[in-house]
């Protein structure tokens, strides 16, 4: 049976990993090669690089450490951030990158995700949208969750899936950083629309919160995540532990705890 | 000397990474003369069976694995390369494959429930049907990457492992010195590289 999936999300700005709480007050963390390589020993099953630079030096920056973390870490790599073109696409899988996730960019040239998926085939397209409750309607947000942009996301989730998104990542925004869960209702709205793979973001605090998700919404193939992971207050190893031992299928890996 | 064909079929990055990872000398090349210099050959793929068999005709490189094989050098062909490696695949019509293994390639919906997900995406446990040199270091339940959405049928006779998805699902076949992974051993951790390892100090006598 496939493994429900733990993914990391490693938020890169100037060569350096952050996170924002609700997207606000970056907080630096540590290396970015040196981080993913710890999660790819330590068990997580991919990993995910946001590219938050807005400079083109932070941009080159990013292409270099995306090479160097390819070159060093096996596990499959999906990388968003910036992504506005086909070329933007090329850029980063000739860095190594497996699957690119597209967010503002697919807003904005929604012809993006069909000729993306076109050249590079489905599987290596993901949506990624930032939705949020306005007015008890679920609404995509573009610009790193700043704007609304009104669009209904469940009808955007269904579009983009159309025409070629091979995976979607739903994040919510009411839920990110806060720690409370993982959003189930928004969850449950996109897995009974769409039957491509479904990645939950947004709101994890503990392993319960894993647990709690894969149990309620078996559609929902893997959970990402980013402060707990780079703040060791959930570790990977745990997880899976918990997962198989809920008998929610997971990959256990040997451990051989380096860091932290 | 192992060489990574490259026949513009997807980004080959992170393989040969991988095999720089556990210090193999490894180079990716379309040259005919370095492919029959190299002691060993890996078939990558990612993308359409039609398109990658296509190719790899016109660069007229299908002959010279086809050659290189008949003299008993070692192939590994990986994800579409390992399909490539079958007699037909049916994914959007029928298409010849270099026709080393015995069988076809087929949609995985054949076999998979349809509330399964297509692509069959993720990490599977690896089932044996045998014993195989490939797999030396590797165990019965350890996880491998896949990405895929068709998959090898009718292959009894090479079939090496499987994966558990709503039905069996090859994961690798072998015979004699030609083998395949559907999954992507460069993207399996250190399980993958294992397999990698493994493949690096096959030699012809241990295959059989």
């Amino acid at each position: 049976m496939i493994t429900k999936r733990i993914i990391p999300c490693l938020d890169v700005r100037d060569g350096r990993v952050v996170k924002g709480i609700n997207f606000e007050g970056l907080k630096e963390v540590a290396s970015p090669v040196d981080l993913a390589k710890y999660y790819s020993d330590n068990g997580a099953d991919e990993l995910v690089f946001y590219d938050i630079t807005a400079s083109s030096d932070g941009r080159k920056l990013f292409t270099d450490i995306l090479c160097e973390t390819a070159a060093n870490v096996f596990i499959p790599l999906t990388v968003g951030g910036g992504i506005n073109s086909t070329a933007d696409f090329e850029r980063v899988l000739n860095c190594g990158a497996d699957k690119v996730s597209v967010n503002s960019g697919a807003i904005k040239n929604p012809d993006l995700v069909t000729e993306a998926a076109k050249l590079y085939g489905d599987q290596c397209v993901v949506l990624s949208v930032d939705i949020k409750r306005v007015d008890g309607v679920f609404r995509v947000f573009a610009k790193g969750g700043r704007e609304n942009t009104g669009l209904e996301a469940i009808e955007w989730i269904k579009r983009c899936v159309g025409n070629g998104a091979g995976e979607v990542v739903v994040n919510s925004i009411d839920t990110d950083g806060v720690k409370q869960g993982f959003d189930l209702p928004m969850l449950k709205a996109v897995t009974e629309a769409v039957s491509v793979p479904v990645i939950a973001s947004g709101g994890a605090g503990c392993i319960e919160d894993f647990i709690t998700l894969f149990k309620t919404l078996p559609r929902v193939d893997a959970g990402l995540a980013a402060s707990i992971f780079h703040f060791g207050e959930v570790k990977i190893s745990d997880l899976k532990r918990a997962m198989w031992e809920e008998g929610i299928p997971a990959r256990l890996t040997i451990v051989e705890d380096s860091a932290n | 000397m192992i060489a990574i064909v490259d026949y513009g079929v997807g980004n080959l990055f992170s393989l040969k990474s991988s095999f720089a990872a556990i210090g193999a000398e490894v180079f990716v090349t379309s040259s005919e003369q370095e492919i029959r210099d190299a002691d060993k050959i890996v078939l990558p793929g990612v993308g359409a069976f039609e398109d990658a068999a296509k190719k790899l005709r016109e660069c007229g490189l299908d002959k010279v694995i086809k050659e290189e094989v008949a003299e008993g050098k070692l192939l590994l062909g990986i994800c579409l390369g390992m399909q490539l490696l079958f007699e037909k695949s049916y994914e959007y019509g029928e298409h010849e494959g270099l026709g080393l293994l015995k069988g076809v390639i087929r949609p995985i919906s054949e076999v998979a429930p349809p509330e399964l997900k297509i692509p069959h995406m993720g990490w599977n446990a690896l089932q044996f049907t045998r014993e195989h040199p490939l797999f030396r270091r590797t165990k019965e339940g350890d996880c491998v990457y896949f990405v895929h959405s068709y998959h090898a049928a009718d292959c009894d006779e090479s079939k090496v492992a499987f994966v558990e998805y709503g039905g069996d699902i090859t994961a690798a076949a072998a015979k004699k010195n030609v083998m395949g992974c559907q999954f992507h051993p460069e993207k399996s951790a250190n399980v993958g590289l294992d397999i990698l390892r493994s493949f690096c100090e096959l030699k012809e006598g241990d295959l059989c």
